[in-house]
């Protein structure tokens, strides 16, 4: 019987094996998950009379915000490094990080209930789960890249009126690369805490808030010289530290690269989308049933 | 192998009772640390035992099935029989708790109408939508889409939010869709209750067509024994998770509406009787129930019910006792005998036990009987033997001088009249 069943297109069986991410399965459904960032998109703006604007509005006031608040009261260094010259424009130096962290928090946010939010339409019809997860993280995307478009247009009009010296450098380039890292890590973060509340709610409650917090700690308003050189590894084993630092490396030309902390922070992107992968892969067939 | 669409292998779904998730990570530690103390569960309500807790309850209990193409399969059954758990392992919505199923193709399942809707999209948007959402590419959807619109009826409506729809023109949309999917099974529950008649017999044609030309494979819940009728050719019956009856149609029908009214006949027999799970001893087994001296389950108010009892004894046992419980219509438990002390046997002895019981209280109407046999515990607690679902008793008024009763109202037990008394 056992073995008569494999000769089958589908097998139903209780559990899955925890490597098979079915990656053929997602990418039959990508029609899905475009549609899903469509209705996204359609549904996030309609009514609203401002529509995508918003999607520059929320930034651009934080920006404001931060530089009045940490750069002209709290006076907090923009500098990266110990370098003369570090500082960095203030406006430009918040939006830089406002935007990243902006994009990573959301997307953990929003993927962190992808069951709960869900549980209606999974609980009638089959569909690779983690089209969810993967449709929100373009959706921000999305938004991603309205805000850093601004930004850009910000940054060209200040080179080249000469209001601030910036140099881009070549690590431009790493862009592609920090915007698909920042994806992959905030849907593991994301896809590990959703497959958790759908057994313990606590954590629900615990993601907006620690997300804030996770804020503070990474150098989003203030630069990387405020801690001191000694507690500086701790900050950079952050890995959404290196991303930030990156960026502004590669707009600004000055700042804080290191090779050795970008990898670190790449493997530990890695290892916690494979582990988001295996936990939402456990959970995905029988949440219904938990939650 | 080929010749076969969907295999269903010894497939249990279990669940566990009482409450589950929604626990917080300090009850679950609570409950974790005193496990491993073997003290008592500390989250536990007062009162509840702690075996009863985390206790097993099988939705479906080793089912095994095949279905070849081209089959129109009905499934019926009494609530909490397994229907909709059957079809949510089909459907992959959840996964067995044992046992393997084989799919040879793709499934459509119209669990719920309008599932994926998105109320601030076009009739349009949801057709792409939730098409995508069942497994068809964009391309598929294109190609189909004006027949989709087509069948749904509501072409006007096409470019409008389906928050502005009726809800029969969402279902009717939500339906289309899904009929015209290319998928080798198609799989609905209970989804032609919605619609208006003229919109359900366009569906059921549709589908008996999809089954007879295209040779699609269906499976069909319904409580709709007309629309069971019409479109399968094969019926399932499904009765507290097992599989009872899997053959003809017409065979089907009467069997799962006996079920649900419970037996008319005045004598039963238990011996092939499928058990309640819950019953963990087998030290008795009842083997028939009689109404003694009755031809049917007719009984006047005032008579007397005399009932006779067969059983065989598997373990010693001592002070059995039977519990003679009645409830309404609508299940609701209404009245109980218990006779303590009746009967202590041996294993191996066979007994029968004849009892008399005055059911005059009872208000005239239609009744289902469980019997439980019980050995009574130092504590007063009862443990149970055995317990089968009996026949069902029908209670007429004897006399027309009284009020016919208002059952509704009134409730189900008579209290005696009031008898006029002096003022002290």
């Amino acid at each position: 019987m056992e073995s008569e069943i494999k000769h089958f297109q589908i097998v139903i069986r209780p559990k899955n094996s925890l490597l098979d991410f079915k990656l053929k399965e997602i990418f039959h459904y990508r029609d899905l998950i475009s549609l899903f960032v469509k209705r996204d998109f359609i549904s996030k703006y309609k009514q609203t009379i401002l529509g995508p604007a918003w999607a520059v509005i929320q930034p651009l006031l934080t920006t404001v915000v931060f530089t009045i608040l940490f750069g002209s009261l709290a006076n907090l260094t923009t500098a990266d490094t110990p370098k003369a010259n570090a500082a960095i424009p203030g406006f430009l130096f918040y939006m830089a990080g406002t935007i990243c962290w902006t994009y990573f928090s959301t997307t953990v946010n929003n993927t962190s209930a992808t069951f709960i939010n869900n549980a209606g339409i999974m609980g009638k019809v089959y569909f690779p789960r983690m089209v969810t997860p993967i449709s929100i993280a373009f959706s921000n995307l999305i938004q991603f890249t309205i805000q850093l478009i601004m930004f850009v247009a910000i940054y060209i009009v200040m080179l080249l009126t000469g209001t601030a010296v910036l140099c881009p450098s070549w690590y431009l380039f790493l862009l592609p690369f920090l915007v698909l890292q920042m994806m992959m890590l905030s849907m593991g973060f994301g896809i590990i805490i959703s497959a958790l509340t759908t057994k313990y709610r606590d954590l629900q409650m615990l993601v907006g808030f620690g997300l804030q917090l996770w804020q503070y700690a990474t150098p989003i308003a203030y630069g990387l010289m405020l801690v001191p050189e000694k507690w500086q590894w701790l900050m950079l084993v952050n890995p959404v530290t290196p991303i930030v630092l990156t960026f502004r490396y590669a707009f600004f030309g000055t700042g804080y690269f290191s090779l050795t902390y970008y990898l670190i922070s790449w493997v530990m992107t890695i290892g916690i989308l494979l582990l988001g992968m295996i936990l939402f892969n456990r959970i995905e067939k029988t949440f219904m049933d938990t939650i | 192998m080929d010749d076969l669409m969907i295999r269903i292998s010894h497939v249990s779904k279990e669940y566990r009772l009482g409450q589950i998730g929604g626990t917080t990570l300090r009850e679950e530690l609570q409950r974790k640390t005193a496990k491993l103390l073997k003290r008592e569960d500390p989250t536990a309500k007062i009162g509840q035992k702690s075996v009863e807790y985390g206790k097993r309850f099988l939705a479906l209990d080793d089912i095994s099935l095949d279905i070849r193409p081209g089959e129109a399969v009905g499934i019926i059954g009494r609530n909490g029989a397994g229907k909709s758990t059957l079809l949510k392992l089909l459907s992959r919505v959840t996964a067995p708790s044992s046992g393997e199923i084989g799919l040879n193709g793709r499934i459509a399942s119209m669990l719920e109408v309008g599932t994926g809707f998105h109320p601030e999209l076009t009739g349009r948007e949801n057709i792409y939508m939730n098409g995508a959402i069942l497994g068809m590419t964009k391309r598929e959807i294109d190609s189909k889409l004006e027949e989709i619109i087509d069948f749904s009826e509501v072409r006007p409506f096409i470019d409008t939010p389906v928050k502005r729809y009726s809800s029969g023109m969402y279902v009717k949309l939500a339906f289309s869709v899904a009929a015209h999917l290319d998928s080798e099974i198609m799989i609905m529950d209970e989804v032609l209750a919605v619609g208006d008649m003229a919109f359900q017999q366009k569906c059921i044609d549709k589908m008996s067509n999809a089954c007879r030309q295209e040779g699609r494979t269906i499976l069909y819940v319904s409580h709709n024994m007309n629309t069971i009728r019409q479109l399968c050719d094969r019926c399932i019956v499904l009765d507290h998770g097992h599989l009872i009856f899997d053959g003809d149609v017409e065979k089907a029908i009467p069997l799962y509406l006996n079920h649900s009214l419970g037996s008319e006949v005045p004598r039963m027999d238990f011996t092939e009787y499928q058990r309640q799970k819950y019953l963990q001893r087998t030290d008795i087994r009842i083997d028939t129930i009689e109404l003694i001296g009755k031809e049917d389950i007719h009984y006047f108010r005032n008579e007397k019910v005399k009932i006779r009892y067969h059983w065989h004894v598997n373990a010693d046992v001592k002070n059995v006792g039977i519990r003679f419980e009645i409830r309404n219509e609508n299940d609701v438990p209404t009245a109980t005998s218990v006779g303590y002390n009746l009967y202590t046997g041996k294993a191996g002895d066979r007994a029968e036990l004849n009892c008399l019981y005055d059911l005059s209280i009872l208000a005239p109407g239609r009744y289902k009987t469980v019997f439980t046999v019980f050995e009574k515990s130092s504590y007063g607690l009862g443990a149970d033997l055995d317990c089968v679902f009996a026949m069902d008793l029908i209670v007429e008024e004897p006399t027309l001088s009284n009020l016919a009763w208002d059952a509704k109202h009134w409730g189900n037990i008579i209290l005696p009249e009031p008898v006029l008394v002096g003022g002290d």
